[in-house]
This record gives C-alpha cells, structure tokens and sequence, in this order.
C-alpha cells in the first residue's frame, strides 16, 4: 500500500468556501452494471444529516460536514490526521434518473445508487435480414 | 532566477547570518518532508482529558465486531479487517481507491493503562477509545511540611 492511499487527500479547489475549515477528497469506489451506476465514499464523521448529493445536468457533487471531530474538553497531544470536510465532484458520463437516486451512510461510508436513465440503457438492435 | 541581492558584493562577515539562515530555512524544509512521511493505518489522534488518553482513528466502513482491541501495560493494539465489497455478476468496477484489507497498529502510551475501564466506541466511522491510567500510576501530590 502506498502512502499517498492512506493519507488523506486535502481539497485543492479553485473556489473558497465560507466555513473555515479544510476540506478533503473522500476515496471512492465506482462500479456499474448495466442498469446502476453505484459509487461508495469513505467519510468517517458525517451522517445522514450532514451529507450532501447534488447532481445538476450531469456534474454530481458530493460533500460532508464533520461536525463534532474534536474529543470535547480534551487537549490534543499528538496529531497524525487532520479533520475536516469533505468535497468531490464527479462528471458522470452515462444520464441518470435522478428520481430514483438512492443514498445511505453508514459507518461513515456514504453509499449512493444511481440508476442510469431508460434511454441511454445498452438495447440490443436486432437486425433484419435484408 | 537569482535576486540581485545574492550577487550583490559584500564583505564576507555581513554575508554570513544570511547563509547560516539559509541552510537553517533548508534543513526545516527537509526535515519536515521527513516528517510528513508516516505511517501506519489507521492514522490516530490522540488527546488527553483528566488522566486518560482518548485516541481517536478514522477507520470507515468497518464491521464492529471484527474490530479487535487489546491492551497490556502501556500499549493499545487496534487491528481489524475492511469490509470488502464483492461485486454481483455483471458489476465491474470502474474505480477502485478504497479499502486497505487487514490493518494491525500498536500504539504506546507513556503510562500504564488501566485495561479494565478501557472504553470504546465505534460512530460514524470513527473509533474513540479512552484509555484511564492505572491509579497508582497517577502523579502524586507531596505536601511540604
């Protein structure tokens, strides 16, 4: 395993955001099938409450809020991963339908299904004999 | 590419704090890269609240009951397996950055730990486990007479 994979990957983003705090790229799984697209994100601290979907046209964002990262009337004494929110944009190539998105967290690992629209669904062509 | 500065004539002696500073600003540079290089997973955080030592690790998407953690005298083990997602016939992966499999980390705290108040839990994702120090461990206080 490489080092770069277990660290956390803070957010290089062209634009700033209004609370203070850093943000990170939360690591992803992405699988298909040929009805779903499914993609899982790594966020350990947020909840159903503090994360966001948002799928405009085909731009999907994804972020999470850490609300409570810090251990309460405690004083850090050492310190290996920083704690902050979580952004990443996606371009999804296939069209969705976006009624029927579906996304659970759990543990920390946000899972979100994402239904491919009727129309861009592979059909297979029968061909006619000429 | 070079400031004038660098270049301009001076005698040796006024030359000399800039580079003793130079070599101080690299050997801070270089000694950091050392630094920022860790590490074992999972990264913890540890704080210290009235005696005890609470370590916090950001461990997503495990299976509680296969996280394992044990103490003896001063050192903390934490090892546990990721869940693997397996994927249905037709699934194929189209990105893959998670999951890290099995992880064993052990962690030495500079006390003795009392291992039979030990707590932890498992929320969100993230693994908090306050680790109280052995009583008789504890700093006494001595009364001047």
């Amino acid at each position: 395993m490489l080092e770069k994979d277990i660290q956390k990957t803070e957010n290089v983003s062209a634009t700033e955001r209004i609370r203070n705090v850093k943000t990170f790229v939360p690591r992803v799984d992405i699988y298909e099938n040929k009805d779903s697209l499914f993609l899982l994100a790594d966020m350990p601290g947020v909840d159903e409450n503090t994360v966001d979907i948002e799928l405009e046209k085909n731009v999907l964002t994804i972020t999470g809020r850490v609300e409570n990262g810090h251990v309460k009337d405690a004083a850090m004494m050492y310190s290996e991963y920083e704690i902050g929110d979580y952004e990443r944009v996606f371009t999804l190539s296939d069209r969705i339908d976006r009624d029927k998105i579906v996304a659970t967290v759990k543990n920390g690992v946000l899972r979100l299904e994402l239904p491919k629209a009727e129309e861009v669904k592979p059909k297979k062509i029968a061909i006619k004999a000429a | 590419m070079f400031t004038p500065g660098i270049w301009r004539f001076r005698r040796l002696s006024d030359t000399m704090p800039e580079m003793l500073n130079l070599q101080r600003e690299m050997n801070r540079l270089f000694s950091n890269m050392g630094q920022k290089s860790p590490q074992e997973y999972p990264a913890v955080n540890i704080w210290e609240k009235g005696g005890s030592a609470v370590i916090t690790a950001e461990l997503p998407g495990i299976d509680p009951e296969k996280l394992d953690i044990s103490v003896s005298g001063d050192t903390v083990t934490i090892s546990g397996e990721a869940l693997r997602e397996t994927l249905a016939e037709g699934e194929i992966y189209l990105r893959q950055e998670r999951g890290i499999g099995n992880f064993k980390r052990n962690i030495q705290l500079p006390f003795q730990i009392n291992a039979q108040e030990v707590e932890a839990r498992y929320e969100k994702g993230i693994l908090v486990i306050v680790l109280p120090r052995v009583k008789e461990d504890l700093p006494k206080k001595i009364k001047i007479q």
